[in-house]
């Protein structure tokens, strides 16, 4: 097997794979319970910066 | 920094003048050794300003280390150079608009022909204005939303003049004809060598920043700023790999040859498109919305999903550029659905940014400054539908080659990137030069209104020809003959040029419009209130 096949064979298999797990992960993380007050905390940063000095 | 570092930093910049001499005369073409001679010079400047604040009695007494402020001297001169290099970007693009309505302005000569101007343009508004408003902005915004000061003390500094140092032997370059004539990666191999020093030391600054942060959490502003920086320096590496003729000389050639070499190209040249005029833009929405409208963005969620399929999907479009080549039919298939899939998370990013503003709607009337904001991400979800419908394979076959490709690009870069940085350098200026408020708001909004104008000219203009160039092109006549030769279709086209020119040249009176109102506001007083909120952390 060449380089270039074993090369891409790895990417429309265990790197899709990988990619997809990863990806679908992240959805699940972020609209996962309790993320909501979290993110509504953490979305007021920039807004917060320089009130104080 | 103490007297041994000064010491040392003398040394290297005086062995760096010597050897440039040695390589200016031992050059093997004018172009590199005219390069050479420019590098000395720096060099030699950049030798005596610190030889001048030397001193043996000094050295080895550490400076006092000023941790509790910002560093923000480095962003002032960050806008400077952003707003120096728009002006000098948009001028060059109505000249060359000139050039191609009337062609006897190239006048004969190599230095001035179209050739040569045209790279100059596109690196002037994409790297040197587009680049120095993202690096000072990233600065600004990583310093705020982490509550801490740059990291590795004045490196911010040497990324500064590093890219400036980039910008000019990249621009004289090419107007000497030194060009790896790669698309948006012309430079050669010394500077390319260059820009990779300069880009590390960017990623370490920024990086450190979020590393040493007071603030727990990263907002996503800086995530989009990161991807920005990491990606562009993969993709530069990787494009520029070349192998010079000799080291001596300017010219190299690339290590890859073929359709290989194509598809690296155009995989470098759409993810320049997507993680340095969009992604790193992103950034900047994602910070300079909320903060003007003074209301958080709509969604935090969205904005991680945005995130992420912009990460995802952006790196697999490129092949949309090379639609009916050599390149593997699959290949172009696999680019063009990528393209249209990245259609949803652009418009959901767009949405994000709009809907930051749903409760503060009125502010528009009153602040042209989020107006700009708003109309930047109009033009980025006009520019992002515009995009994957292009990238269609039956599209691309009329789009493709023609003056309508040059519309989209400048929808998007006069639309999107202007606009959003033109809003960002309006907000900070009057925060950094501690003013109460710009000169003149009526003047950002005549900014606005010819900025918008002039985009709306071109963009009309360069769709009516790109559609008519591509329709004369195909047209045959009942025997299989070509109706339009290649001239007529050229000749047709001049009355949308003339148009063209008209819109660029609206656009950069806006920006001369700019450039007096920030004058008048660095020069104008202080405010007391204004010194009060000084860039003290805020811890």
């Amino acid at each position: 097997m060449t380089t270039y096949e074993a090369l891409r064979h790895f990417a429309d298999s265990w790197m899709l794979l990988g990619f997809s797990v990863f990806f679908l992960a992240m959805l699940v993380f972020v609209f996962r319970k309790g993320s909501q007050s979290q993110y509504d905390q953490v979305s007021r940063i920039p807004l917060q910066d320089d009130e104080k000095v | 920094m103490n007297g041994y570092a000064l010491l040392a930093k003398l040394v290297s910049l005086g062995s760096i003048v010597l050897i440039a001499i040695l390589l200016a005369g031992f050059g093997h073409d004018t172009g590199y050794m005219i390069h050479a001679s420019m590098i000395a010079v720096i060099a030699f400047g950049f030798f005596i300003y610190y030889a001048r604040s030397f001193s043996f009695a000094a050295a080895g007494v550490p400076l006092q280390a000023t941790e509790d402020t910002y560093l923000d001297s480095v962003i002032q001169a960050g806008l400077i150079a952003t707003v120096f290099w728009g002006v000098a970007g948009f001028l060059l693009g109505v000249v060359i608009a000139s050039q191609l309505a009337w062609p006897i302005l190239n006048f004969d000569l190599p230095w001035t022909s179209f050739g040569r101007l045209r790279p100059l343009h596109t690196s002037a508004v994409v790297f040197a204005f587009g680049g120095n408003a993202l690096i000072a902005t990233s600065f600004y915004v990583v310093q705020r939303t982490c509550r801490t000061r740059l990291a590795l003390g004045n490196l911010a500094w040497f990324v500064f003049w590093g890219y400036q140092i980039f910008i000019v032997l990249a621009a004289t370059g090419y107007l000497l004809g030194i060009t790896e004539s790669r698309e948006y990666a012309e430079p050669e191999w010394y500077v390319d060598l260059w820009l990779t020093i300069v880009w590390v030391a960017y990623f370490l600054v920024f990086f450190g920043t979020l590393l040493k942060r007071k603030e727990p959490h990263i907002y996503v502003a800086n995530w989009f700023y990161l991807a920005f920086i990491f990606t562009i320096a993969m993709l530069h590496i990787v494009n520029n790999l070349s192998v010079p003729v000799s080291f001596l000389g300017s010219k190299s050639y690339s290590l890859f040859s073929g359709v290989q070499d194509a598809l690296i190209q155009w995989w470098y040249g759409h993810n320049a498109v997507g993680f340095f005029l969009t992604a790193g833009f992103l950034g900047m929405m994602y910070y300079f919305v909320p903060k003007r409208a003074g209301r958080p963005v709509y969604s935090y969620r969205l904005s991680i999903v945005h995130f992420w399929s912009i990460i995802f999907l952006y790196i697999w479009a490129g092949p949309h550029h090379l639609h009916y080549t050599a390149l593997p039919d699959w290949a172009q298939t696999l680019g063009m659905v990528f393209s249209v899939m990245l259609w949803m998370p652009s418009w959901g990013g767009m949405i994000n940014g709009l809907m930051t503003l749903s409760g503060a709607w009125d502010k528009l009337r009153t602040d042209p400054v989020l107006r700009m904001m708003v109309m930047s991400v109009a033009f980025y979800g006009m520019a992002t539908f515009e995009g994957p419908v292009m990238s269609i394979k039956s599209v691309n076959s009329l789009s493709h080659y023609t003056d309508w490709t040059i519309g989209h690009v400048h929808s998007s870069a006069l639309g999107w990137v202007g606009m959003i940085s033109f809003a960002a350098v309006y907000d900070l200026v009057p925060k950094l030069w501690h003013k109460s408020g710009l000169y003149s708001m009526r003047l950002v909004s005549w900014h606005f209104w010819l900025a918008t104008l002039g985009i709306v000219l071109y963009a009309s203009s360069m769709w009516v020809s790109g559609i008519m160039q591509g329709l004369m092109w195909r047209e045959y006549d009942s025997q299989g003959f070509l109706v339009y030769s290649f001239a007529e279709s050229v000749a047709a086209m001049h009355p949308y040029y003339i148009i063209r020119m008209l819109g660029g040249l609206l656009f950069l009176l806006g920006a001369l419009i700019m450039v007096y109102n920030l004058i008048r506001t660095i020069s104008g007083p202080k405010t007391s209130m204004a010194r009060a909120n000084s860039p003290a952390l805020a811890v």
